[in-house]
């Protein structure tokens, strides 16, 4: 299978405080990839390195050919104008914990703003796209209300479908369920399982070690900023060489 | 030991307990009515005192509909009208100033708030009205070339001043709002590709807008008042006008009860509007997890179906 995403030493530090320590990472078109580790450990920094929400200190992330935030002149990373990095993040859909719908939308003008505002999708078409979606995600009968009328598992099917209407080619999700009450959980699960079904490649940080084992191709411990184990999950789950990868599963197994 | 009588209810026997529709004594509240009382007293001296004293009731009701007076009060209206729009322009502009990555814009808009929060508006407004003096001529290349008095006229002075000054209130307003819509809709937005000035258009400010109508609304009403101010710059606004026909015919009180009539409408109409204006934008959530903190007083409403 071809590269879909490749991250080259990514470092990243919030003052005196490093985060992320040189971490390398492929992951091939139509494949799901999880991302575990404790708290703290820069699971979600990590995504937002990849697309760009945070500039990392070193290192660089290819997607699908092209380096996020740069263009590669005369063997320098040249930064690139926002409109550019713009138009390269769009190609990366992000769920966040908090879903962090447009407050002043309803569902459909929230799936609708990026391709219209962005891809210059006139409203017919960018409706009709939009309720596609919803429909997959069980939200077309929601299409009018506002974000503050739905629960959070609902909320969390729209941010899902509004990040997909922008025809993402990776799809990144930081603890989509993390936020949601438990009995909420399995409706968002499904909608992701159903998109790795359909050949999505994703990235997700994730808490819910059974939807790891059950839909990762690939899953990623991390710890302290580093990658410490990396394989299928079967492997990595059952038994991992790591000691400390061993102590974190051994509790968020138990 | 037993407890009191004093401390519980007294022992009530299952046999004693009354059928469902037995009689209910509410308690008297004497209190409410001995103040209540006393209040509307005070308010009818108060009433007396005006209606015998050396007020002329006919002149008030005479001048109430004078010309003159209408038109000061058309004066007035727009005089008002105008510094808001200007108010609230400059209040977005250097708000957004005001949060920009370019510490020299952001400096810019501290200065304009430092300097006019910082002083009195009656002094702005003597100040726009002689500028003049330290600008004989206003020249820009090419496009204006007068005297500066034929220019700033007392109409434009006060909009000025008004206006400029309820700039620097708004600004810190606009900061304030856009900073409490919240950090992750922006994240979102810059996901979907949106470019910063595309998220300040269509997700940031929208949500500001309605995070401070309630302030707007108060702005509004307290502009119609400020306004009487440019009386003391030969504007010929409402209370100019009543000025200058009690200076002839002598009747000070009732020319300024014309006025307070006026103004009292003015601002009973602009609050009602501000009531059914926030109702109809409050009605979705303006900001999911923002702070509430511009809400003050504002109730969530709930919300209807369909779009703006
Ligand atoms: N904007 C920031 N400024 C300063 N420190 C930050 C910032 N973002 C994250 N951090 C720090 O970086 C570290 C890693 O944070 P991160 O959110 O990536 O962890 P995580 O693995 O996603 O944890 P969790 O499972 O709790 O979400 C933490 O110590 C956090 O305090
Ligand atoms: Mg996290």
């Amino acid at each position: 299978m071809s590269l879909a995403v490749k991250a080259v030493g990514i470092r990243k530090s919030f003052g005196d405080h490093e985060v992320l320590k040189g971490l390398d990472l492929e992951v091939t078109h139509g494949e799901v990839l999880c991302i575990l580790g404790p708290s703290g450990s820069g699971k979600s920094t990590f995504l937002r390195c990849i697309n760009h929400l945070e500039t990392p200190n070193g290192g660089y992330v290819w997607v699908d050919g092209a380096i996020m935030g740069y263009a590669l002149t005369r063997g320098a990373l040249q930064e690139l104008p926002v409109k550019r990095l713009r138009a390269q993040q769009s190609q990366l859909g992000m769920v966040f914990q908090h879903f962090n719908l447009f407050a002043h939308r309803t569902v459909l003008g929230n799936v609708i703003e990026g391709p219209m505002v962005v891809r210059g999708l006139s409203r017919a078409k960018a409706e009709a796209r939009a309720m596609e979606l919803l429909e997959q995600v069980g939200m077309a009968g929601k299409a009018a209300s506002y974000p503050s009328q739905l629960s959070g598992g609902q909320k969390q099917r729209v941010a899902i479908a509004r990040a997909l209407a922008m025809e993402p080619r990776v799809m990144l999700f930081d603890e989509p369920t993390s936020a949601l009450d438990p009995e909420l959980v399995g409706e968002v699960l499904e909608v992701m399982r159903a998109l790795a079904r359909g050949g999505t490649t994703m990235i997700v940080v994730t808490h819910e070690i059974g939807f790891a084992r059950e839909v990762a191709d690939r899953v990623v411990v991390m710890i302290d900023g580093e990658i410490r184990e990396m394989g299928a999950p079967g492997d990595v789950l059952s038994n991992p060489s790591d000691p400390r990868v061993r102590s974190f599963l051994s509790r968020v197994l138990a | 030991m037993r407890q009191s009588s004093l401390n519980s209810t007294v022992t009530l026997p299952l046999a004693d307990l009354p059928g469902p529709d037995v009689a209910v004594r509410r308690l008297r509240h004497p209190g409410r009515w001995v103040s209540g009382g006393i209040v509307l007293l005070l308010l009818a001296v108060v009433a007396r005192a005006f209606a015998v004293g050396q007020i002329q009731w006919t002149v008030v009701g005479q001048f109430l509909t004078a010309e003159v007076i209408i038109t000061g009060f058309g004066w007035t209206l727009l005089i008002s009208a105008c510094a808001l729009v200007l108010g609230v322009a400059l209040g977005f502009a250097f708000g957004i100033m005001r949060l920009s990555e370019n510490p020299i814009l952001r400096f810019a808009a501290w200065l304009y708030v430092w300097i006019f929060r910082g002083t009195p508006v009656l002094l702005q407004l003597l100040i726009w009205f002689n500028i003049a003096l330290v600008f004989p001529r206003l020249y820009i290349p090419g496009l204006v070339d007068e005297r500066m008095v034929d220019v700033v006229t007392p109409f434009v002075a006060a909009v000025l001043g008004l206006g400029v000054n309820e700039g620097s209130y708004l600004t810190e307003v606009v900061r304030g709002g856009i900073g409490s819509v919240d950090r992750g809709q922006k994240e979102a937005a810059h996901t979907l590709g949106m470019t910063p000035d595309q998220t300040m258009r269509r997700i940031v400010l929208p949500q500001t807008l309605r995070l401070i109508l309630p302030v707007l609304g108060n702005s509004a009403i307290g502009m119609l008042k400020f306004s009487s101010l440019a009386a003391t710059i030969a504007m010929g606004e409402m209370l100019n006008a009543a000025q200058r026909i009690y200076f002839i015919n002598g009747a000070v009180i009732e020319l300024l009860f014309v006025c307070a009539v006026w103004y009292l409408a003015g601002t009973t109409v602009l609050s009602i509007g501000q009531y059914y204006l926030e109702r109809h934008f409050g009605r979705d959530g303006a900001t999911a997890s923002g702070e509430r903190r511009w809400f003050k007083g504002w109730a969530r409403r709930p919300a209807v179906e369909g779009e703006a």
